[in-house]
Order: C-alpha cells, then sequence, then structure tokens
C-alpha cells in the first residue's frame, strides 16, 4: 500500500466514524424536535397527551378573544366540528383577527386547553400558515376568491 | 398612459437576451472544443450583449414602476401612485416576477464583468466558463418568459394599483435583495468554472487563483446580504428575533456555509496543489444549494413573506432547472473527476489537514441544516403529516458541529503547510486561550453563575478575536523585534491574510452578540396608562398616542420617554401601529434605542378600552455585535479581494511557486 493510499484510507475511516457520529446527532435532535400540527378535532381523535408540544390549527372564533388585565390574551380555535381553548401572554401578530385561520404553537394543558408561546398569522392578505390553509381545504371551510389570488 | 411602449420593448429586449444566451450557450463551447478561436470570440461578446439586453428589459420594468403604469399587471399588483419614490423603484423586485429578472440581470452582469476581466485566461477555458453561464441565462431567461412575465398587459387598465406588500415597504427592501443575490447568482461563476474544468479535463493551481476572487466576492455578498436580511427581519417583524431558522433563512445560509468550505479548499488548491477534485465538488454544490435556495422560496413550496405567489407550474420548471444542473454537473463530475491528476501530500497536523479539518465540518453542519429545511416537505409530500421542525433542533445540531470549528479555527492559519507542530503553535496560541478563560470566568461571574453555557460561549469568542490577533503579531514577530521591524513586517503583509483575521476575528464578535442576547436578553409585556411610567434600564414614560398619516397609510404612534437616569436627558421612543389603505392590512413599527451595543427595543400591541397600551420590551445586550461582526467578516472579504497576488498573480499557468506564495495565506 503506498503512503497516498493509506492516507485516504485513514481519511475515509475518519470520516466515516464521524459521520456516524452526525447521523447519530441529527437523528436524536430530530426525534426530540419534531412539532406535530394538528387541528381541534385531531387533538380529541388522536388523544394527544398533556405536555406534548404541538402547532394547533384553526379559525379564532368570534367574540372568543379576551384580553386579560395581566396582558394574556385567551381565544378559542375551532374546526367546525371541536374547539379549543388558547391562552397566549404577548404581542399578537399583526393580522390576527377574529374569524381568522391562525397557527399557535405550544403545550396542551391537563384541563383540554392549550397554552401558546408564539401565534403565526399571516403574513399579508396571500399568505396564511399553509398547514392551515390545506385543513381548511380539506373541511371546506376554505374561502377561495377571497384568500389566495 | 401607455404612449411609450416600454413593457412591450422590455419584453422584446428578454426574448433576443434569450436568443443570444442560446447563442452564447453553444457556439463557443463547440469552438472550444474544436479549437476555433472566432467561435470562442463570441463568448465575451454574447456575454456583454446579453447584459445590455437584460439591462434594458430591468430599466423598462423599472420605467413602468416609477411611471406607476398599471396597464402592466405586476405594477398593478405591486404598486400603488401614492408610495414613496424609493418604494416604487424597489418595488420592481419586491414580486415574483421582478425578483427573478433581478436574479438574471445579475447573472447577466457577472457574466460580462468575466467577460472583461478574465483576458488572462485561456481561451478555451474563457469560452466554457461563459457557455456554461449562457446554460444558466438561457434557463432562467426561458423561465421568466414562459411562466413569469413581468411584462403582462391588463386590457382594462385599472386607475389605481394594489400597493407593495406593507412589510416590504422598507429600505431593506433596497439592500437585502441585492446583495443576498450577488452572492447566490455570484457563485455561478465558480460552478461555470467547475464545469469548464470539468470538460477541459484539466486543473491546477492556476484555476484556483482564478476562481478564488468570484467565490470571493460571492461570499462577500451573501454574508452582508444574510445580516441585512437578518438585520431586516429584527427590525420590521418587531418579534425582536434575528435569526429563526426559517426555511427561506436556511436555503441562504446553506449556500454561505458551502461557499465558505469552498473560499477555503480553494486556499489549498492555490498553494499547495491539493483537494483539486474536493474544491471542485464543493462549487458545483455551493451553486447548487444557490438553486435549491431559489427552487424552495420560488416555487411556492414553503409560504412566507419571500414567496409573493405561488403557481404549481413555476415550481415544476424550477425544479427542471435544478434537477438539469446539479445532476447533469455531478454526472459530469463522477465522469470526468477520477481522470484528473490529485496532487500533494500533506500530513493530517498541517494547514491543508486543518482546512480538510473546517470543510468536514461546515459540510456536516450544512447537511444537518440541509436534513432539518427539507425533512418536513419530505415527510409531507411522503406521509401528508404536516410537521414543523423548530429552532432547538437547529441549535443543537449546528452548535455542536460548529464548535470543533471554532476550536480549531485559530490554530488553522499558525500551522505550516504540509507539516505542522501542532504543541508549538498552541504554546504561540496560550495568551490567547489564557484570555479566553480569563473572559469566560469573567462572564460567569457576570451571569450570577448559573449556566455555564453563556460563559463557554464568551470564552469562545474571546479565544478566536485574540486567536486571529494572535496570528497577526506572529506574523510581524511583534515585541520580539524592534517596533519599526514589525511595523515594516505589517507592512509588507499580504492583504490576504488581514482579509482572514478580520474574518476569523468578525466570527468571535458576532459570537459575542449572539452569546450575550440569547443569555442575557429580557423581554416584558406590560400594560401601560398614559402618563404612567414603569423601571426598564431606566424610566420608560408612556406619553399617550398621536395619529400620524404617511403617503400610503395612516399611523398610531405612541410616544415614549427613556431616561438612563433621572438627571439624563430624556430619549423620545416612538413605535407605531400602520394602517395601509389599500392593501387593508396594518405593521407594527419597532422603535429601537443604542446604547453602545446593546438595544431597548419596544413593540406596542393595541390599545385597550380603558385608554391602556400592552407595550412589548425587550432589552438587548450587545445585539448590534451580531450585524457588525458579520460586516467585518464581509470586510475581510473585501480586503482579501484586494490582495494583488489575486488581481496580477493569475496569467502563468502551473509551477508559479514564487517564494511570496508558498510562504501564506
Amino acid at each position: 500500500m503506498t503512503r497516498k493510499k493509506k492516507q485516504r484510507l485513514t481519511l475515509i475511516a475518519v470520516g466515516g466514524a464521524l459521520l456516524a457520529c452526525v447521523v447519530a446527532l441529527v437523528a436524536y435532535a430530530l426525534n426530540d424536535q419534531l412539532v406535530y400540527f394538528y387541528m381541534p378535532a385531531d387533538i380529541v381523535e388522536k388523544n394527544v397527551q398533556p405536555g406534548t408540544r404541538i402547532r394547533l390549527g384553526g379559525l379564532v372564533e368570534d367574540g372568543s378573544v379576551v384580553r386579560a388585565e395581566n396582558g394574556v390574551v385567551s381565544f378559542v380555535l375551532a374546526d367546525g366540528t371541536e374547539s379549543i381553548k388558547v391562552s397566549y401572554q404577548g404581542l399578537l401578530p399583526d393580522l390576527f383577527r377574529e374569524g381568522q385561520g391562525i397557527v399557535a404553537e405550544g403545550t396542551m394543558q391537563a384541563g383540554g386547553a392549550f397554552v401558546a408561546d408564539s401565534v403565526l398569522a399571516k403574513h399579508d392578505e396571500n399568505y396564511m400558515p399553509r398547514e392551515m390553509a390545506d385543513a381548511l381545504k380539506e373541511q371546506g371551510v376554505w374561502n377561495d376568491g377571497k384568500e389566495v389570488q | 398612459m401607455g404612449a411609450f411602449p416600454a413593457a412591450e420593448l422590455g419584453h422584446y429586449a428578454l426574448i433576443l437576451a434569450l436568443v443570444i444566451s442560446l447563442v452564447q450557450s453553444t457556439l463557443p463551447m463547440w469552438g472550444a472544443h474544436v479549437g476555433d478561436e472566432r467561435l470562442m470570440a463570441i463568448a465575451p461578446a454574447a456575454s456583454i450583449a446579453g447584459l445590455a439586453y437584460v439591462g434594458f428589459a430591468f430599466a423598462a420594468l423599472t420605467y413602468a414602476y416609477v411611471t406607476s403604469d398599471f396597464s402592466v399587471l405586476n405594477v398593478w399588483e405591486n404598486s400603488h401612485s401614492d408610495k414613496p419614490m424609493l418604494f416604487k423603484v424597489t418595488g420592481v423586485w419586491g414580486n415574483h416576477e421582478g425578483s427573478m429578472l433581478l436574479w438574471v440581470l445579475i447573472l447577466a452582469l457577472f457574466g460580462a464583468l468575466v467577460a472583461l476581466f478574465s483576458r488572462n485566461l485561456p481561451d478555451t477555458l474563457r469560452a466554457r466558463v461563459l457557455a456554461v453561464q449562457g446554460w444558466i441565462g438561457a434557463s432562467f431567461l426561458l423561465f421568466i418568459l414562459m411562466t413569469s412575465n413581468p411584462f403582462a398587459r391588463i386590457e382594462n387598465p385599472p386607475l389605481e394599483g394594489r400597493d407593495l406588500n406593507p412589510i416590504l415597504q422598507d429600505i431593506g427592501l433596497a439592500i437585502h435583495p441585492p446583495m443576498l443575490y450577488l452572492g447566490y447568482v455570484g457563485f455561478s461563476i465558480s460552478f461555470a468554472f467547475a464545469v469548464a474544468a470539468l470538460i477541459d479535463g484539466r486543473i491546477d493551481a492556476a484555476w484556483a487563483r482564478w476562481v478564488r476572487p468570484w467565490t470571493l466576492t460571492a461570499w462577500m455578498f451573501l454574508t452582508a446580504g444574510i445580516a441585512m436580511g437578518s438585520y431586516w427581519a429584527y427590525y420590521e417583524l418587531g418579534w425582536g428575533g434575528w435569526w429563526f431558522w426559517d426555511p427561506v433563512e436556511n436555503v441562504s445560509f446553506m449556500p454561505w456555509l458551502a461557499g465558505t468550505a469552498l473560499l477555503h479548499s480553494a486556499i489549498v488548491m492555490e498553494k499547495r496543489g491539493a483537494l483539486k477534485i474536493w474544491t471542485i465538488l464543493l462549487a458545483i454544490l455551493a451553486f447548487s444549494l444557490s438553486l435549491l435556495g431559489t427552487f424552495i422560496v420560488r416555487s411556492g413550496l414553503l409560504t412566507s413573506v419571500h414567496t409573493f405567489a405561488a403557481d404549481p407550474d413555476r415550481g415544476l420548471f424550477i425544479l427542471l432547472i435544478l434537477m438539469t444542473f446539479i445532476g447533469g454537473s455531478l454526472i459530469l463530475f463522477a465522469w470526468r473527476a477520477p481522470m484528473m491528476k490529485q496532487g500533494g501530500l500533506f500530513q493530517p497536523i498541517s494547514r491543508e489537514g486543518a482546512l480538510v479539518f473546517n470543510n468536514i465540518f461546515i459540510l456536516f453542519a450544512t447537511a444537518a441544516v440541509l436534513l432539518g429545511t427539507l425533512y418536513p416537505i419530505g415527510l409531507e409530500a411522503l406521509t401528508d403529516r404536516k410537521i414543523s421542525v423548530g429552532p432547538p433542533y437547529f441549535n443543537k445540531t449546528f452548535a455542536i458541529l460548529m464548535l470543533p470549528v471554532l476550536l480549531a479555527m485559530p490554530f488553522g492559519p499558525m500551522l505550516a503547510w504540509k507539516r505542522a507542530d501542532l504543541a508549538g503553535v498552541a504554546q504561540r496560541l496560550g495568551v490567547a486561550m489564557l484570555v479566553a478563560i480569563a473572559g469566560a470566568a469573567v462572564a460567569f461571574a457576570l451571569s450570577g453563575a448559573g449556566s455555564p453555557l453563556p460563559a463557554i460561549g464568551i470564552g469562545l469568542a474571546v479565544w478566536l478575536i485574540i486567536g486571529a490577533l494572535t496570528d497577526l503579531a506572529e506574523r510581524i514577530r511583534l515585541f520580539r523585534v524592534p517596533p519599526g521591524v514589525s511595523l515594516s513586517r505589517l507592512a509588507g503583509l499580504p492583504r490576504a491574510v488581514f482579509g482572514g483575521v478580520l474574518a476569523h476575528g468578525g466570527v468571535g464578535v458576532m459570537l459575542i452578540g449572539i452569546v450575550s442576547v440569547t443569555s442575557f436578553g429580557t423581554e416584558d409585556n406590560v400594560i401601560m396608562q398614559p402618563g404612567g411610567t414603569i423601571d426598564y434600564h431606566g424610566t420608560l414614560q408612556f406619553d399617550g398616542m398621536v395619529p400620524r398619516s404617511g403617503p400610503n397609510y395612516r399611523e398610531e404612534i405612541a410616544r415614549f420617554n427613556w431616561k438612563a437616569a433621572p438627571e439624563t436627558e430624556p430619549v423620545m421612543l416612538t413605535p407605531s401601529r400602520r394602517f395601509y389603505t389599500a392593501r387593508q392590512s396594518s405593521t407594527t413599527e419597532a422603535a429601537i434605542h443604542n446604547r453602545g451595543f446593546s438595544q431597548i427595543y419596544l413593540t406596542i400591541g393595541e390599545s385597550r378600552d380603558d385608554g391602556g397600551l400592552v407595550v412589548k420590551a425587550y432589552y438587548k445586550p450587545q445585539v448590534t455585535l451580531i450585524w457588525i461582526g458579520a460586516l467585518i467578516m464581509a470586510a475581510g472579504g473585501l480586503v482579501s479581494l484586494t490582495d494583488r497576488r489575486l488581481r496580477i498573480g493569475a496569467p502563468k499557468r502551473a509551477r508559479a511557486r514564487s517564494p511570496e506564495a508558498r510562504q501564506s495565506a
């Protein structure tokens, strides 16, 4: 074996070992950090456990938005069959409105309520979180002409 | 309206540009193959003509925007006669069609620059490089003409336009997209050089020297462009975040990572003639990731503020371009690369070894980002399950994979080529190590002895900065020879050395900002009544709301007074909410006050019925160092670019190993 070949083999061996470590790291982090998207009906149907981190999508029910003294906002997210009460501390996005489809990320609580730590609404009138738009389309409550050009 | 048919002329110019780029793609390539000089000479002329026609088309669209010609569909959809002139101009690329036109314009610009400034290239190589540029240009011109014509007219022109997305009505739109595209598209030159070299079947150190300035230019603009985008998102979105690991951010970051790896491996190739095949692969990879970014952002696969409007045909078309170029170049690579001569043996502990180390980990980090970005898309396509991969995934994998690179970074430039003395270098870095440990200890004490992570981060940042300076001090033999000698050595150092010191030090500066703001930043939600005061790094007083009307929006301004101490001059802070009438949409404008490198950042929510206002206050310690660090890195690129070795050193092929070139990077 020439010196060059030997060097190349060492390089491949070291690289391979490193690669295995990286794959393990990525698989571990990915497994740990995946956040699934659900609609309120899925939560009931799939029995999502309290404490699980999820993205919850739905339409903000008309008249359900309550702004408490301490800056906590609560509202109800509905999808036509089920609804879930969400509370969130912080500023809502500019395009958060009643009747609007939004996505909230956070955790389910034991009592069936949802505590969000971020709320995503549309960036502008052409944009809605895509999983939200798809889910609404499936349920037939998508207002096509108005929402998407 | 429409007395001067700018749109039609612009459209016609684009068609001509397509024809020219088709000529540029074929004849010079054939000429290089058969050795016909006249055919090869077509390439530079075609490149320059192509720039002229694309430039004309771009000017025509700009004219339509500036004159608010709403009979042009694109202008009607994205402009408004009341919009300030700056945003009328920047609005040209604030939409899908216009931004693709900007993409092609910058591609044509790079092509013409190669034609003008690479007269010292061998004719065949230059013809092939420009022909490959022609392929890319032709593909994207075809894409624009077939799916994204910016010049389409409306039958019955409306009187008023629909205005630009309010988030984009900002000076950031004037800087971020052009910078980013100069970076993205700039990698097309490295790609074209790589493909040309593969077709040529020959590659040597001179090739690396020709490619490096172009890669460096692209890298520099991409660095500045990403930093600018980050700062724009930070102040405009009102979330106070500077990086979200959002897919559109990731797709700009991946070419940057690959480009960084390419810059470093090209150094090895230029100085030592080693890593040739690897460098070619990286050049292909960097541009492939740029194309992937263009595809992901422009196809509507992801929705974001960058997407504008989704159209499946466009996605399919770009996917075809993507597969042709990435697939084609990789097949060419697999076929031709094994025929190339390898060169330059080196020990693992050497400058080359350090650069390989850097490359491996940077590419692993790129792969981790790529996986996190594509996994949700892939999973949804295959199983219909919707997931998102959040920042924690990226923070964890990226930070761990970059840690070895950061630890090793000060060593790299100080190791000798071929075979190095690691213990000796470690000894010379002793001072840097001590200062870093001291820095970490101070940070640990100041942070109230909580988690050790911020202290480690600060220590690492100090290590990078002092390490970079140590490299410089060693080169001028500071304190070991008389100061005058050191000074004259300093003057004699190649510019590239300063570039490297700046770039590496810039990473450290940026890291201080990142660690400070993530570990010590605060955010508070308070409800304030007019006249109310709270303690906030001093005192913050809410004076009340004032309405105002802008050119195309109405605004509710909240007036705040902030004082660091009772006796100091108050600073006025005015966050606001804007309502854009034409788009019927609102935005939040943050108010930012700089204190040294730190910032106080205020945004407001809706006013409550009792007159109270929801206020979100962020304290961002050392946050501006993040972008300052990035700009220092970009400045390093610029300084390195002015190195005379890059400007004049190219023409001689092969064995041109002058003492100067052997000496250093």
